[in-house]
């Protein structure tokens, strides 16, 4: 009961937090394109309730930065700059979910006052506002490749675990022959087949249709593996014998053995071809600048001056910890139910 | 570090030519790196120098590499004939004890320093020089080097004239000849004249052969190579320099050579005290380091501008309307000078020199980079950002604006391209999504396309499948001879347009006749105005959009003595034969 509960606060989280990303437009204060080139990598602001004589105000407020003539990127409050924080603002267009054309904003400060509430990078761009809108596509990305490489895994996997014979033969040489493939080269080669510029859709279903293709083979070989140890079992055996059809005992005997499998596998390759988008990035087949997306936002971490100067670059990296763990916590408690209910 | 292969080929092509007579100041150092810099004190021998390089050399023949990391190490194995000081940019002589030019400046007479010997205690005579160029000037071996011999259309010609006298033959004059020579490290013929004739030249000197095969008149030898780690050179006990208190150079006993892929690695390896020189990191390192400097016993020096000069430019190429209808098309845009003059207008590179390089980089009118103190026209306007011109600019070439912003050509096609880039260089991919919002501001619609270094080559260099691209060159040399490719018609760095039959623009015509005349001229000022005007027309017409040029950041421990940087390749390994450990 008590799990269940925890289960229910974590997927409610992960709803919501998927319901913030959607609507990334509203939660962010200004566009993922906007640059602010007298704010590069800007710490985050800081949110005051107390003003510099000691005196409380009802509205938080942020102060104004006084670049500092030192050096190109540090940075020092402007006590007399003071801008209050309103919520509902008007700010730059968006589209909710990519339809629904919007200008409100959930908060926002007045011009020439800036709020980076996780700061900026070094375009000066700002950072939560990046982190919301990458998410939506690297979540989109993540689930959907991930579900496509599962699906053809599990289809390859049984078909090859439940056949046996030269149907799993053929079908695990195939799998080991995709995954011995220089990927690598043959990205390189579709690189070179697609025209320079693409679509944002486009890029999308390139991105999940890549990454899908290339992660099936090695949750097949999972798959096929637990399918070849369950179609032995007593009672699929006796199925049989009572005459059942192979779909009937693949589905009813068979595969639900294979679910723990299919969700430890998803809850890793999210944030595996998360990453792998960053790679593509690099090969350009990924999204394009200004578009952010998650990759982008770590690849940033990947150099040392960014590492041991501006840890506030650290926290998109960090946010995306608990997400991930939500998706391993609700996996972890779907096994749990599968288990609680008898085969 | 592709990148660098290519930027190495073209530093290749370069190292030879130069301003001949003038002195060439240091460029001034800044605040950072206005510290005590030994000069050429003598120093103490023994120990060892550590540095890392990007990438594993690829070979350690001299009429083969290409690659910058092999040209480091080849570098400190061998010499030439005549040697460009990278400090003062001017020529000295080498294992040439002096020359003479004949009055028509068309024949060198060299006359060899008597009794050196290679690595391998086998004496040099006239007859390696010989072979040596013999095999640079050989097409079947294509060494990198060989079209820089090829003066006015003929390979040029070498004759021994006894045991220490060398004479070479040119179809033509040609400014600041002598400098041709560095660059072209000496062979040692009794080891390698029987693989040459046999025609397995291109296969000798792999760096996996053994030490024993290897002789040069540098001043190191290899001691052994580790793959996928290291490469370690030891004192040549036969080399010939002394220092002024007559001790035998060089200094050091050993550099080792690490082989430490990223950037970012380096600095660390730097940092925890694994390597004890960092050869051009970028800016932002540059600001971590000089924050630990008192504390770690080193030195950041920013020396400046160096000779990498980065550029936009737009494909004029001659495309099939058929193959590459798109991009065609766009180019009856990227042809209007009018159109660049607004890009060029519109992009704020005082923006580029301190969100990309934190400050240390210098923003360009040309291609001449502040560095280049020798060839610069200081004359040439600095470029100033006006969004109003540009508009105005374009409202004159027939492009117009609708109603949400965004711009349209004559027959109402949206401006939309892309600039290609890089993905290996972060530098110019931050260049392109400035530009790409500052050209946002006009209305027209850019998408930056990062790719690998070499499918972005290949774009630029044979499909031409490309709409801009940001690139950068970097010159061996300060001379303009390095940018003869660049600038005539028929180079093979003409980016913009390239493979042109005849110059395609009255101004491409002035190019390639300026660019002929300095080549031919012998009088250092009446090349510098010669070559001032080329500069001049690439600013005015604009067939690349000049951005920016970030200085060269260099570091060494407190210990290293001799420690004198330049601007010109090698960076910091140029006197290696003088670098000490105290």
């Amino acid at each position: 009961m008590k799990n269940r509960r925890a289960f229910w606060v974590v997927l409610t989280l992960l709803a919501s937090f998927h319901a913030v990303i959607v609507c990334a437009g509203f939660f962010s204060p200004y566009s993922y394109s906007a640059q602010n080139r007298d704010f590069p990598f800007a710490p985050p602001s800081r949110i005051h309730f107390f003003d510099s004589r000691g005196d409380f105000h009802i509205r938080p407020f942020v102060y104004g930065w006084a670049a500092s003539s030192e050096s190109f990127n540090s940075y020092a409050a402007d006590p007399n700059a003071v801008y209050p924080i309103h919520f509902l603002v008007s700010g730059p267009a968006y589209r909710v979910a990519g339809f629904i054309p919007s200008r409100i904003h959930l908060f926002g400060v007045a011009e020439p006052g800036r709020i980076f509430l996780m700061g900026t990078d070094g375009f000066g761009r700002d950072q939560l506002t990046r982190f919301l809108y990458g998410g939506q596509i690297s979540l989109a990305a993540g689930l959907i490749a991930a579900a496509c490489s599962l699906l053809l895994g599990l289809v390859v996997g049984s078909l090859a675990g439940f056949y046996g014979g030269w149907i799993d033969d053929a079908l695990m040489r195939g799998g080991d022959i995709f995954m011995a493939l220089p990927w690598l080269y043959l990205l390189f080669a579709v690189r070179t087949a697609l025209p320079l510029h693409m679509a944002q859709w486009q890029v999308f279903f390139l991105l999940v249709g890549v990454i899908g293709l290339i992660g099936w083979a090695r949750p097949a070989r999972l798959i096929r593996g637990v399918v070849l140890s369950a179609k032995e079992r007593n009672f699929v055996r006796a199925a049989r014998g009572f005459g059942a059809s192979d779909f009937y005992l693949l589905r009813r005997h068979v595969l639900p053995h294979t679910y723990s499998v299919i969700l430890t596998q998803m809850t890793l390759l999210i944030p595996q071809y998360i990453l792998a988008e960053v790679t593509l990035t690099f090969l350009g087949l990924g999204v394009g600048q200004p578009m952010p997306s998650w990759g982008s936002l770590l690849s940033a971490l990947q150099h040392y001056y960014v590492l041991v100067s501006y840890w506030w670059m650290f926290l998109p990296a960090i946010l995306m910890v608990p997400i991930f763990l939500a998706y391993s916590q609700v996996a972890d408690a779907l096994q749990e139910r599968s288990r609680s209910f008898p085969l | 570090m592709r990148m660098f292969k290519i930027i190495g080929k073209i530093a290749a092509a370069c190292l030879l030519l130069t301003p001949g007579m003038a002195f060439a100041p240091l460029p001034p150092l800044r605040a950072a790196a206005a510290k005590s810099f030994s000069g050429g004190s003598p120093g103490v021998r023994g120990g060892t120098l550590t540095i890392a390089l990007r990438s594993e050399p690829k070979t350690l023949n001299p009429a083969l590499a290409s690659d910058a990391a092999s040209q480091d190490v080849i570098y400190c194995m061998n010499a030439d004939l005549i040697h460009i000081n990278r400090s003062s940019q001017r020529t000295e002589p080498e294992l040439a004890q002096s020359w003479d030019v004949s009055s028509d400046g068309r024949t060198y007479t060299l006359h060899l320093r008597r009794g050196l010997r290679f690595s391998d205690g086998q004496p040099f005579t006239a007859d390696d020089v010989v072979f040596s160029f013999r095999v640079y000037l050989d097409p079947r071996i294509d060494s990198p080097q060989r079209e820089l011999l090829i003066i006015g259309g003929k390979p040029i010609s070498v004759a021994k004239l006894d045991e220490y006298t060398v004479r070479f033959g040119l179809a033509e004059p040609y400014a600041a000849a002598e400098r041709l020579f560095d660059g072209f490290p000496i062979l040692p013929r009794h080891l390698l004249d029987r693989v040459y004739r046999e025609g397995k030249f291109s296969k000798a000197w792999a760096i996996s052969d053994a030490p024993s095969a290897f002789a040069g008149l540098g001043p190191f030898r290899l001691a052994e190579y580790v793959p996928g780690q290291r490469i370690v050179l030891e004192r040549n006990p036969y080399y010939w320099t002394r220092d002024s208190s007559g001790t035998q150079l060089p200094y050091l006993d050993r550099i080792v050579f690490l082989f430490v892929p990223s950037e970012d690695a380096q600095v660390i390896r730097f940092l925890s005290g694994e390597t004890d020189v960092l050869s051009r990191f970028s800016s932002e390192d540059f600001a971590v380091l000089q924050r630990q400097e008192s504390k770690e016993k080193f030195h950041v020096y920013d020396l400046g501008p160096s000779l990498e000069y980065n550029f936009l430019f737009f494909n004029l190429n001659d495309v099939s309307t058929r193959n590459l209808p798109q991009i065609a098309k766009k180019q009856a845009w990227f042809r209007d000078l009018r159109f660049r003059q607004a890009v060029s207008l519109a992009i704020d590179r005082a923006a580029i020199v301190r969100l990309v390089y934190q400050g240390r980089a210098a923003v360009l009118a040309s291609q001449v980079t502040p560095g280049n103190k020798l060839w610069l026209d200081p004359a040439i306007a600095q470029p100033v950002r006006s969004l109003e011109r540009a508009r105005e600019l374009l409202k004159s070439a027939g492009f117009s604006w609708r109603p949400d912003g965004s711009l349209e050509g004559p027959g109402q096609h949206p401006v939309e391209f892309s600039i290609l880039t890089s993905s290996s260089n972060s530098q110019r991919m931050k260049i392109a999504t400035l530009i790409q919002s500052d050209l946002g501001q006009l209305g027209m619609n850019v998408h930056v396309v990062s790719l690998d270094f070499g499918a972005m080559v290949d774009r630029l260099l044979n499909s031409f499948d490309y709409e801009a691209a940001i690139m950068g060159l970097a010159d061996g040399d300060a001379d303009p001879n390095t940018e003869m490719n660049v600038w005539l018609s028929s180079g093979e760095m003409h980016l913009w347009h390239l493979n042109e039959s005849r110059p395609a623009t009255p101004w491409e015509a002035d190019l390639n006749r300026l660019m002929n005349v300095q080549l031919v001229e012998l009088n250092y000022l009446k090349r510098k105005k010669l070559y001032g005007q080329v500069q001049a027309i690439v600013a005015r017409e604009l067939p690349i959009i000049c951005l920016a040029s970030p200085d060269v950041l260099v570091a060494a421990r407190n210990n290293i003595g001799n420690f004198s940087p330049a601007i010109l390749e090698p960076y910091v390994l140029w006197n290696v034969d003088r670098i000490y450990v105290r």
